[in-house]
């Protein structure tokens, strides 16, 4: 108890801990900014996934196809800008235009919600690429074994290439998600309340910069820390099943 | 059943098949044979489609195969193919590997499809290995399974592509079996292959294939014993 108590009246207690996160509730900035990243983060990753696979997709059948007709070449050139003008610009750059510019007339409560499509479709550039590799990484035999049994270009791609593709860069799709976290810093450009901007309000009040900037970094850090620990999982597992 | 007229294909510049004419029968049982890169494997493959002919016409029961408007899935499912790399699935079991096809086409129900699959394992012998996935099994077991997956289609052909040039000497011969025994019942097959006894012991036609067309059409006994083509004395020559 005693030492608790030393603690506790201590002058770093009193002046870094106690101001900065047990007064006037501050540690909530950080709480409730943190489930704002992790919603971001797992919202964009969804859309990310899904707008990347579809996009490798038509690529892959692009470039594949001999003759590709009119509908495929037009498709193709649309992914093919989304890829470079989404990956040619900065993040917080196409998160502005997206808030201040076309969802213009969006509401403050659909805040979180813009920002996860900035994200997501910001995402999806860089996913689409991963599943492209992934997907040219699959054996053209078994495109080929699964046409010759009368399936489906679609069906093929759908049952049998893909499920091989995203074993293979299931790895490569954790660092993305790794990146993705640490991008969303980047939310409070639009006034968002992320992990980030919870913690430099608590700056702003408080004036001393330290110990809120510290521990928003501890806490990404640990986040990352443990998505790099489910990486080697994965890693390890999809190993020992290759190994048979 | 299977008509070719004036098959054609090139790849960037290099003429692989010139005009190549060859009727196969139901019930025919087609051996094709001749040197590395005469076509004989481009040729098969051109018969369902998984290469692209320049010119010339493919028939199959009166449907033509390479025309544009063909629905080629449906043909697809008549005419099995066998790989000589397999190309099982990995990722799915052995009876996954077998039913997926049938089912997504909604030929069969899984049920149907399931019963199909062990009904056919059992035929080989290899019923223990259902729920196994492919990357623990042999290489002629693989190619077995794989045959299997193409008769789960109830096709009325299968095209073999060098089926037991990727196995180890000692595979080869289960390979052989299971397909001597698709021949005795009377399924119509068309092979490509190095192995000469299986052409003379099964084949009733065997056909040589040199500089995109055929050379030499005649059976087993005529072929190996009477050889007319120079180009193929001395390819026999040397392979036997």
């Amino acid at each position: 108890m005693g030492l608790l108590q030393s603690i506790t009246a201590s002058e770093f207690w009193q002046k870094h801990i106690y101001l900065n996160f047990i007064a006037k509730d501050r540690w909530k900035y950080l709480t409730d900014g943190l489930q704002n990243t992790i919603i971001i983060t797992i919202g964009a990753l969804i859309i990310g996934i899904a707008l990347g696979a579809m996009v490798a997709v038509v690529r892959v059948t692009h470039d594949k196809a001999g003759r590709p007709g009119i509908g495929l070449r037009l498709l193709n050139l649309v992914c093919k800008v989304y890829l470079t003008v989404i990956r040619g610009t900065p993040v917080v750059v196409q998160l502005l235009i997206m808030w201040f510019v076309v969802f213009a007339a969006a509401k403050p409560d659909q805040k979180l919600m813009v920002a996860i499509i900035a994200f997501g479709i910001n995402s999806g550039a860089y996913v689409a690429e991963i599943f492209r590799s992934g997907i040219m990484s699959v054996d053209p035999g078994q495109m080929e074994a699964g046409r010759s049994l009368g399936l489906s270009y679609g069906q093929v791609m759908l049952r049998v290439i893909m499920p091989q593709a995203v074993k293979n860069i299931l790895p490569t799709l954790i660092n993305e998600f790794i990146a993705l976290l640490k991008e969303t810093a980047v939310a409070g450009y639009i006034a968002l309340g992320d992990l980030t901007r919870g913690g430099d309000q608590i700056r702003s009040q408080t004036w001393d910069a330290f110990p809120p900037l510290l521990a928003v970094a501890a806490i990404y850090l640990i986040m990352v820390m443990l998505l790099e620990k489910l990486g080697r999982t994965v890693e390890r597992r999809l190993a020992q099943s290759d190994r048979g | 059943m299977i008509e070719v007229k004036g098959l054609q294909k090139k790849f960037g510049k290099v003429t692989v098949l010139d005009g190549l004419d060859i009727t196969i029968h139901r019930g025919d049982k087609m051996v094709l044979v001749g040197p590395s890169g005469c076509g004989k494997s481009t040729f098969l493959r051109c018969l369902n489609q998984l290469e692209v002919p320049d010119g010339g016409e493919v028939w199959f029961d009166g449907q033509l195969v390479n025309g544009r408007r063909t629905d080629i899935n449906a043909l697809r499912r008549r005419m099995g193919m066998v790989f000589q790399h397999f190309n099982l699935f990995p990722h799915l079991t052995v009876k996954q590997n077998i039913t997926l096809a049938p089912v997504l086409q909604k030929l069969k129900t899984q049920a149907e499809a399931d019963e199909r699959a062990v009904q056919l394992l059992e035929r080989i012998g290899l019923a223990d290995k259902a729920d196994a996935y492919p990357s623990t099994l042999s290489g002629g077991q693989k190619q077995r399974i794989a045959i299997v997956r193409a008769l789960a289609m109830d096709p009325e052909v299968l095209l073999f592509d060098e089926p037991t040039s990727a196995l180890d000497p000692e595979m080869v011969g289960e390979v052989l079996q299971l397909m001597k025994e698709l021949a005795a019942s009377g399924m119509t097959m068309v092979v490509v292959t190095h192995e000469m006894g299986f052409a003379r012991e099964v084949a009733n036609r065997v056909v040589f294939i040199n500089e995109g067309k055929v050379q030499e059409d005649e059976p087993p006994e005529e072929f190996f014993s009477n050889p007319k083509n120079p180009r193929l004395k001395d390819f026999l020559s040397k392979v036997l």
